[in-house]
């Protein structure tokens, strides 16, 4: 009994359960986050090309929306009705009936979409979401290698698309799969090459570090000016690699994600659904799920190591009052949300690309610009001072 | 020889793509804010905004049987739409007029029609075909049911969403 008490008022108990809480917390929000960026998506898009879109599911949040809009009483609205879409949309793909052909590799076809989740969930365990509330770190991980990490997970991910075009034992699927290795190969390098010349600038490859470097000294993009103070001649010149860096990412993320204008695995015109053809029901809605997820862990790690994370000026962290900590963490996942929706107007905005151009602008274009912007930081870190 | 596709010369800013994306971004963020701004004309809200009103005379919905001005089914149940209509949506059972009815000389008349509305195409031939002028394709475009037996016009329906139209074919009426 004594040793049971003494355990639960141990150290360890207590990060035990508070590490729990913060994952099923971060779980729950980002899960609330992709259904509702498919909405935003559908919306976006609609609202781009002259269409409504879905403006009636959903019960009381509609009518807030037509009361907004200045229309009448009513169940539906233009701009802000069908907010239960999402909801709607996961009891649908929970109730189809799940299918599975009969010609597909079973083992691998079921495995498959658990592996795309997975990969994109995982990752997110070392992003600090917030600064602290009530001394806990509001990250699931601190961990010392926290780039790395991501990298290594968020690449696991391909396993999911090759598995499942591979036991699709179709042709599209296929196709699909094999598009998505090469792009996944391809555009790997530069997103790891681009961030090396961060690491270089701030020294240090723990996530929390970086965000506590950038709230001292301004965010990477923002240098000195969002710590309140001019930026230093050093910073002022390692704007130039930054800014580049921040470009190769972001292009590089857009890949990574398979979303448009490099959403060659899954072209629907020319590849029916790609790597996920065969699939219906929740598998597919896994497969949905785990692409959004790894949109969100890639805005996510953009925000962290560019944005500056959960910080934004004038605002205190998590040590003067558990609200600040709160209010930290929906800085952070308003920053995310924002680089969601440019996630969304780039894609309802560019054509896709044409494979050869693809490939050219991974190997030839950014590659070799995130190679030389190493060096180039790396001069500047060495010389100016 | 293989025809060789000429490729475009790209000049530097065609080529980083960037200076394209922004000239997109610009068109497509347009029509967001003009759509936010709700300067932009959108579809109609269907089922609480109707084209009803602007419907056009030859407009092509259920067809119906309409009665004359005496109350009587214009249809003889000559059968003709029955056998020009391409789906086969319509059935009719002729029935005969007894010798003492005020229109006697007609001779027949449907006892059943039915119209399939699930096979019905709306083409407009029973129309087109019918001697009598007795059945005609009317304005009622929302046909819905929630069975097949729903969806199945009897006469009494046909009837009743056909109407009095008098004025058409007068052979019958009483010779004055």
């Amino acid at each position: 009994m004594n040793a049971l008490l003494e355990f639960l008022h141990s150290d360890l108990f207590f990060m035990i359960w508070t590490t729990l809480a913060k994952s099923a917390g971060l779980l729950g929000v980002v899960l609330g986050m992709v259904s509702y960026t498919v909405y935003a998506e559908r919306r976006v898009s609609s609202l781009m090309q002259d269409r409504l879109g879905p403006n009636r599911t959903g019960f009381p949040l509609s009518v807030v929306g037509s009361w907004l809009g200045g229309q009448k009483w009513k169940d539906w609205s233009p701009i802000l009705g069908g907010l239960g879409q999402p909801i709607a949309d996961a009891m649908k793909l929970l109730l189809k009936e799940d299918f599975t052909p009969a010609y597909v590799k079973k083992f691998y076809y079921w495995i498959a979409p658990g592996l795309g989740i997975a990969a994109a969930i995982i990752a997110l365990a070392v992003i600090p979401f917030g600064s602290s509330i009530a001394g806990v770190p509001m990250v699931i991980a601190d961990i010392d290698i926290g780039p790395l990490f991501i990298f290594a997970i968020s690449s696991l991910g391909v396993y999911g698309i090759v598995l499942a075009g591979w036991s699709a034992n179709s042709k599209y699927p296929f196709l699909g799969a094999i598009r998505s290795t090469s792009q996944l190969i391809s555009y790997e390098l530069a997103l790891g090459l681009s961030v090396v010349p961060l690491f270089l600038i701030i020294g240090k490859l723990n996530l929390v570090e970086i965000v506590n470097y950038q709230v001292q000294n301004g965010w990477m993009l923002l240098p000195g000016i969002t710590a309140g103070k001019l930026p230093t001649l050093q910073q002022a010149a390692l704007f130039v690699p930054v800014l580049i860096s921040f470009l190769v990412f972001t292009i590089a993320m857009f890949a990574e994600t398979n979303r448009l204008p490099f959403d060659l695995p899954e072209a629907e015109t020319e590849l029916v659904g790609g790597y996920h053809t065969e699939y219906s029901s929740m598998k597919f809605a896994l497969f949905f799920l785990g692409e959004y997820t790894a949109m969100i862990t890639g805005s996510s790690f953009i925000v962290t190591l560019f944005l500056g994370g959960w910080h934004c000026p004038f605002i205190p962290d998590g040590s003067q009052h558990w609200w600040w900590g709160l209010v930290n963490i929906g800085v952070f996942f308003t920053k995310v949300f924002a680089f969601l929706v440019f996630f969304i107007f780039i894609r309802w905005t560019l054509p896709r690309f044409r494979y050869d151009q693809l490939m050219k602008l991974g190997w030839i274009w950014l590659f070799e610009l995130a190679l030389v912007n190493i060096f180039l930081t790396a001069l500047i870190v060495a010389f100016v001072h | 020889m293989a025809y060789q596709v000429p490729r475009p010369k790209l000049t530097f800013a065609e080529k980083i793509y960037l200076p394209a994306v922004f000239a997109g971004l610009r068109i497509t963020l347009g029509h967001l804010w003009r759509m936010l701004r709700g300067k932009t004309h959108v579809c109609m809200q269907y089922p609480e905004e109707k084209w009803d009103a602007n419907l056009p005379e030859h407009y092509r919905g259920a067809p119906t049987l309409v009665s004359d001005e005496y109350g009587r089914t214009r249809c003889v149940a000559c059968q003709l739409c029955e056998f020009i209509c391409p789906p086969r949506a319509i059935r009719i059972k002729p029935g005969e007029i007894p010798t003492d009815d005020k229109f006697a000389k007609v001779e027949k008349y449907p006892e059943q029609f039915q119209i399939d509305m699930i096979r019905c195409i709306y083409c407009g031939l029973c129309e087109e075909v019918c001697p009598e002028q007795a059945i005609f394709l009317k304005k009622q475009y929302a046909i819905t049911g929630t069975s097949r037996a729903a969806m199945m016009h009897e006469k009494a329906k046909l009837v009743e969403m056909g109407g009095i139209q008098p004025g058409v074919v007068n052979k019958w009426n009483e010779k004055k």
